[in-house]
Formats: C-alpha cells, structure tokens, sequence
C-alpha cells in the first residue's frame, strides 16, 4: 500500500515537473521551427507545428539584412575583452584583500562591497559624460573599459584566495618567489574554480548587456548582438521569418556555452547567494 | 622554524606599495566609472542641465519636487510596483516548487536543470523578440492554443492590462532558473537526518515542509525574496523590446523613464534625481537585507 503510494506520487511528481520543463523550453523550440517556415506557413492559422519545407534561406535574408556576423565579432571580442580584464584586475586587488596588510584595508574593502548596491542605472549617465568628454563615444573603448573592474568579481575571488592555505605561498616565498609570482605562480592555479565562474558569469553579462550599448553605441559596424538585434526588430518588425532566424542566431549559440559550462553558471550563482 | 618572524617582518616592510599597486586597475577604473559618477549623479540631481549646454543652473531640490508632482513619475513607480508583485512572489513559488521537485529522487536531473536555466542564459533582448512572436494577436501560438479552452483572442501587447500581464509572464519565465538554483542550494544545506527523524515521529510530507523545509529555508528564501525585488525594480531590456513602455505607457517602469529622460529629453539633471530614487530604494531593500542576516547569524550562534 505505501509502496504503491510511493510510485504514485513519484510519477506524479515526475509528469509535473516534465510538463513545466517542456513549457519552459518550448518557446526556444517554436523559435527554431518557426526561423525555418516561409513566412506564408508562419502567417497560416492554424498554425503548422513541423515546417512543410525547411527555408534555411530564412537565415540567408536576415544576414543579409543585417551584419550578424560583425555583430557577433563584436559581442564576442567587447566579451573577452572584458573577461580577460577583470580576472587580472579581479585577482590582483583581491589578492591584496586577502593576504596584504596595508592601512585602511578593511575600510576600504567595506566601501568596496557598498557599491555593489549601487544601481547601475545612478553610474550611468556621468559615466556617459565621462566617456563623452574622453571621446570615446561610439568605440570599443567605451563598450570594454568601464567593465574593467568588478566590486562583485573581487568579493567572489578575496573569499575563494582566503580559503586557500597560507603554507604553500610561504614556500614560494622562500624560493624567492615575488608577491606577483605567488598570485601568477601558487593562488591562481589553486583558485581555477573561482576564476572559472567568475569568466563564465562576466563573458555572459557582457555578452547580454543591452542598456550600456545602446546608450553609448550609434554606429551599425559597432553594435553587438543584443544591440543588433534590437534595432533589427524595429525594421522588419513582422517579417518573423527572418526575426526568428536572426533569434536563433542570437541564442543558440550562448545556449550552446551554457551547456558545456553549466557547472561554472550555476557556482557563480550559488556563490552570489551564500555571499553573508 | 625562525622562518616564520622572517616571512612577517618582510611582510610588513614593504606590504603597503605593493597592495597600492595590486589594487591600483581596479581603483582607477572604479574611480572614474563608479566613484566619481555616484557623486556627480548626486551633484547633477540638483542641477538643471541638458547635456548640450556648457552650463549648468542650481534648481535646489525642483528636480526631485518635480518627480513628486508629476502624474508620469507616480505611474511609472505603480508600473513598476505591478510588475515587482506580479513576478517575485509567482517566481518564487513556481522556482521552490521546481527546486524541491528536482531535489528529490528524479529521473534526468541534469538535463531538468538545463531546462529550467535555459531562459536566464540568453540575451533578454532575444527573449522579448521570441516572445513577442508568442503573443502575436492573429497568429501568435499563446491566442491559438487558449481559443481550445475557449477564450477569444486577447490582443496581448497592445490592451495596457493585457500587456503588463504579458510582460510578467516572461518576467518570470526568464528569471525562474536563477531563484531555483538558490533554492537547490539551500536545500541541499538542510540536513537529511531532520526529514529521516520526523518520518520516524510519523509526520506526513506536508508536516515536513512546514516544520522542517520552510523554517530551515528562510534565510535562503529571504535573501532570493530582497535579489528579486531589486532585479525586477530594474528591468529594462524586456520592456524595451517587448512592449517599449506602450501601450499608452502601461508598461513603462522606472529604468525605463529614467533612460527617456536622459538619451530621449537629454534633460540629465532630473533623470540623475530619478536615478537617485531607484538608489534609495534599492538601499532599503539592501538594508533589510543586513539586517536579516545580521539575526540570522546570532541565531545560529
């Protein structure tokens, strides 16, 4: 009898938890079918669930229409850029929280994580003046050096170094190894996990930020994917062919790191969560 | 066994340059990007300026007055209220739900959680874009799958009740993954011999959750209750695309006002003000937060 229970309510709970994962996903799926359907089997009621022909010129026409590709360069490159910046300068002021001791270290690491309740939305328009007055509006420049700095990155890196045990430096340092070399050399290697998530949690923000590349991008050789598809939404604001592939394009391909990387997604997120 | 001393007194000779140097990228890009305009932005929220003209005129607090008495600002605010009690609370039942689902013993794990997590990886731009496909009135899948259960088409994006109900639905559906995550989490934290002992005491699945699950939980629960709500004050790419504030501004919420302000009307000084709005919110909501968690480490002491 309580075996039976038992079976009942783990199907139960099997069939529950499938059909809202299936509704959850469905959307990418009706994107995909959609993007590969002429736009007179999309604009048929009732709608055809399988594509009658599979229009792969659907993708053809909307890279035509719009430079994903270089969009795509530029999200990709704007990303690394970012990514690549942060772990270093993450690191390295991390490393001075953890295991330097200089005058006002903790005021200042205090200060520090106070800004992490800072809206970006209170930062933005002077950091737009900033940039204005730099002239670099409207560059690479200013798409990649305000991320180069992350409050959120060095809290994440200073907890992970100051788990690692304080033995194996005090080695290196013996071997003569300089405070540099012991952050390149010993804590780096040892803090892979950390660094890990922090790549995968910065490349993704970038890659998806949308308010700080529209403010400050206005040329088309400069938009990035989010950016680019935006403005191609607002032209061809019903050819849902052609918005459905450019979608696919957009997302598939994040879809497809997030797949191969998931472990390091969801540290950053449990991470960000047990931050007290 | 004198190395020790040695390695400390090294330390201490020279700790101070070399900490200036390890933090001084991150000061300086956290100067110019962070420090400074959190300081300007308060000195702009006073000013009347438009970011064309040279000068700039001291208003003392019309900015803000401004923002009080303007029927716009008190329906964004409402907007934006609508938004944050229409997703967290639905967000957070359907993620726990999801959460304590797949803790439990269930086939394919994994392929679950990349399921549930899919939606918080893409841009929100992409979403808003399939999205709006979705709720597309005459051809759009959500009106032909409801006309089954016989409802009349509902034009989604472009009645300002249905709209704001549109957006809270992909709202959801786009953060979800996130909040489960935490729950697993947190979950995962409560210790097995507490669920095994209460079974043993004979109490029933429903007795755990409320005895066990839900008070061991707070913590974790709170702390996804405070992130929600800053992340739903915040939204912004999901109105953009989907609904670009209409219709008739139903949807239009903060973020979103406070860009017009600036990149539409250029008009810096009272968009910083409303800036600063947003920021005494978030600085509650943030207060609360250490506050809560300040109890909750006495608690466990």
């Amino acid at each position: 009898m309580a075996s039976t229970k038992k079976v009942l309510s783990s199907t139960l709970s099997h069939a529950i938890v499938y059909t809202a994962a299936l509704i959850t996903v469905a959307p990418f799926l009706w994107m995909i079918l959609t993007s590969f359907k002429s736009l007179g089997e999309i604009l048929k009621s009732p709608p055809t669930i399988l594509p009658a022909k599979f229009h792969f010129d659907n993708y053809v026409r909307a890279f035509d229409a719009a430079p994903f590709g270089r969009y795509y360069f530029n999200s990709l490159f704007v990303s690394a850029c970012v990514t690549v910046g942060q772990l270093i300068t993450c690191s390295m002021a991390a490393f001075a929280f953890a295991r330097l001791k200089f005058k006002g270290r903790d005021v200042i690491f205090f200060l520090f994580l106070a800004t992490m309740m800072v809206p970006g939305q209170v930062t933005m328009i002077p950091s737009f003046m900033i940039l204005y007055r730099l002239g670099w509006i409207n560059s690479y420049k200013a798409l990649i050096v305000p991320g180069l700095a992350s409050a959120f990155g060095t809290f994440l890196l200073r907890q992970f170094f100051m788990t690692i045990p304080r033995e194996l430096e005090e080695a290196a340092y013996i071997d003569g190894c300089s405070r540099f070399g012991v952050l390149w050399r010993v804590i780096m290697p040892l803090a892979k996990p950390a660094l890990a998530a922090l790549a995968v949690f910065t490349f993704m923000g970038v890659f998806n930020d949308f308010l700080w590349p529209l403010i400050v991008i206005n040329s088309e050789s400069l938009r990035t994917v989010p950016l680019g598809l935006a403005v191609f939404r607002d032209r061809y604001t019903s050819e849902w062919d052609k918005l459905m592939a450019a979608s696919v394009a957009a997302t598939v391909p994040i879809l497809l790191i997030f797949f191969f990387a998931q472990k390091y997604f969801i540290k950053g997120i449990t991470f960000s969560g047990l931050k007290d | 066994m004198n190395l020790r001393p040695n390695m400390e007194k090294r330390g201490k000779r020279s700790d101070g340059r070399s900490a200036f140097f390890f933090l001084l990228p991150t000061l300086v890009i956290f100067s110019a990007f962070i420090l400074i305009p959190v300081v300007f932005s308060f000195f702009l929220s006073f000013q009347k300026w438009n970011m064309f003209s040279q000068t700039t005129r001291y208003v003392g607090f019309d900015n803000y007055l401004r923002a009080l008495s303007s029927a716009d600002f008190w329906a964004v605010l409402k907007n934006t209220f609508v938004y944050t009690l229409g997703t967290v609370p639905l967000n957070m039942l359907l993620s726990l739900g999801a959460a304590m689902l797949i803790s439990k013993k269930i086939a394919g794990k994994k392929f679950l959680r990349t399921a549930f997590f899919a939606p918080v990886v893409v841009s929100p731009v992409a979403a808003a874009v399939i999205w709006r496909w979705i709720y597309e009135p005459n051809f759009g899948i959500l009106n032909y799958v409801l006309h089954f259960f016989g409802v009349p088409a509902i034009n989604w994006l472009n009645d300002p009740t249905a709209a704001m109900f549109a957006l809270i639905v992909m709202g959801v559906w786009k953060t979800m993954g996130v909040n489960m995550v935490l729950f697993s989490a947190g979950l995962d934290g409560i210790p097995n011999q507490y669920y095994e002992a209460a079974e043993i005491d004979g109490a029933g699945p429903w007795r755990r959750f409320w005895r066990i699950t839900l008070p061991l939980l707070a913590p974790t629960t709170f702390f996804i209750l405070v992130m929600s709500m800053i992340g739903s004050f915040q939204v912004f790419d999901l109105v953009y695309v989907l609904t670009s504030g209409g219709p008739l501004g139903s949807t239009k919420v903060l973020v979103f006002y406070i860009y017009e302000e600036a990149f539409k009307y250029f008009d810096m000084g009272y968009a910083s003000a409303l800036a600063y709005v947003l920021f005494a919110i978030m600085f509650v909501l943030t207060l609360m937060q250490v506050k809560f968690m300040k109890k909750r480490v006495d608690f466990a002491v």
